[in-house]
């Protein structure tokens, strides 16, 4: 048996190397990739709860994120696209037309 | 030290390996490898977690599909490695130690809220995927038929964004 509360640390902590992966890597598409490492972090924080309060509601949600996050790399891909197009460069710092 | 807690701590090492060297790794190809792992050492949790379906989706749509679609932009993009620029000055002082506190300050939040929570059961006589579809498609329909819109908008946005405008 292994106790729920264990989950949930693995859960923050890869949140939290998500959040250190998002904030410190300059290319734009290794950054999208920090945003589905978080998803994967609540999504087995979301399978752990569903586990120990034995209800499947929390699966269900973790199909819907999974469904979220299929648009969101469609969109933010199509986006990461453009902005290669445009500025002929993947680093975020280059990417500051609304930047005073 | 029983089988399911040893399985736990060995995906757990991978995991979390896995996404150390999504940060660590300088080429975007090397970090996507690195997030399949990630994604697959997530797939067996859920699996110790007697989430069979979970783990299938796991595997064929983050595993598969979006991390297909990830290492075709980043080829089809050539991208090459990260280039070094100065951090401003705050990430680099309080980044790290920020983060490490956040992680830090939601794990000892479970550490104390929930040590009542039971213990993960671990065989899958719970969430059989009958089950699971039956809760989809009865208690939560509405929200299910709402994700058909949701990818219909996105497929709309994706091809309004590639196409080249003249």
């Amino acid at each position: 048996m292994v106790p729920t509360n264990y989950y949930l640390i693995l859960s923050a902590i890869l949140f939290g190397l998500g959040i250190v992966a998002f904030v410190f890597k300059r290319n734009i598409i290794t950054i999208f990739m920090a945003i589905e490492l978080m998803l994967n972090a609540v999504n087995l924080a979301f399978v752990a709860f569903s586990q120990a309060l034995g209800k499947l509601d929390g699966q269900v949600f973790v199909l819907f994120v999974i469904v979220v996050a299929a648009a969101e790399a469609a969109v933010g891909l199509g986006i990461i696209i453009l902005t290669a197009r445009n500025r002929r460069s993947l680093n975020v710092e280059r990417v500051d037309l609304l930047k005073l | 030290m029983t089988a399911p807690l040893i399985i736990f701590f060995v995906l757990a090492t991978v995991a979390v390996l896995g996404a150390i060297s999504l940060i660590l790794q300088r080429h975007p190809i090397h970090s996507a490898l690195s997030l399949i792992v990630v994604m697959v050492a997530l797939a067996g949790l859920s699996l110790l977690l007697g989430a069979e379906f979970v783990a299938a989706v796991q595997i064929i749509v983050y595993g598969g599909a979006i991390m297909v679609l990830f290492i075709f932009v980043i080829m089809l993009l050539n991208a090459g490695e990260e280039e070094r620029t100065n951090f401003s000055r705050l990430a680099t002082f309080a980044g790290l130690p920020l983060a490490v506190a956040l992680a830090g300050f939601i794990a000892a939040a479970i550490a104390h809220s929930s040590s009542n929570l039971p213990a993960a059961a671990q065989n899958g006589a719970l969430s059989s995927t009958r089950a699971l579809s039956m809760m989809l498609f009865s208690e939560f329909v509405y929200p299910f038929e709402l994700t058909s819109f949701l990818i219909l908008v996105a497929i709309l946005g994706a091809v309004v964004l590639a196409q080249r405008e003249n």
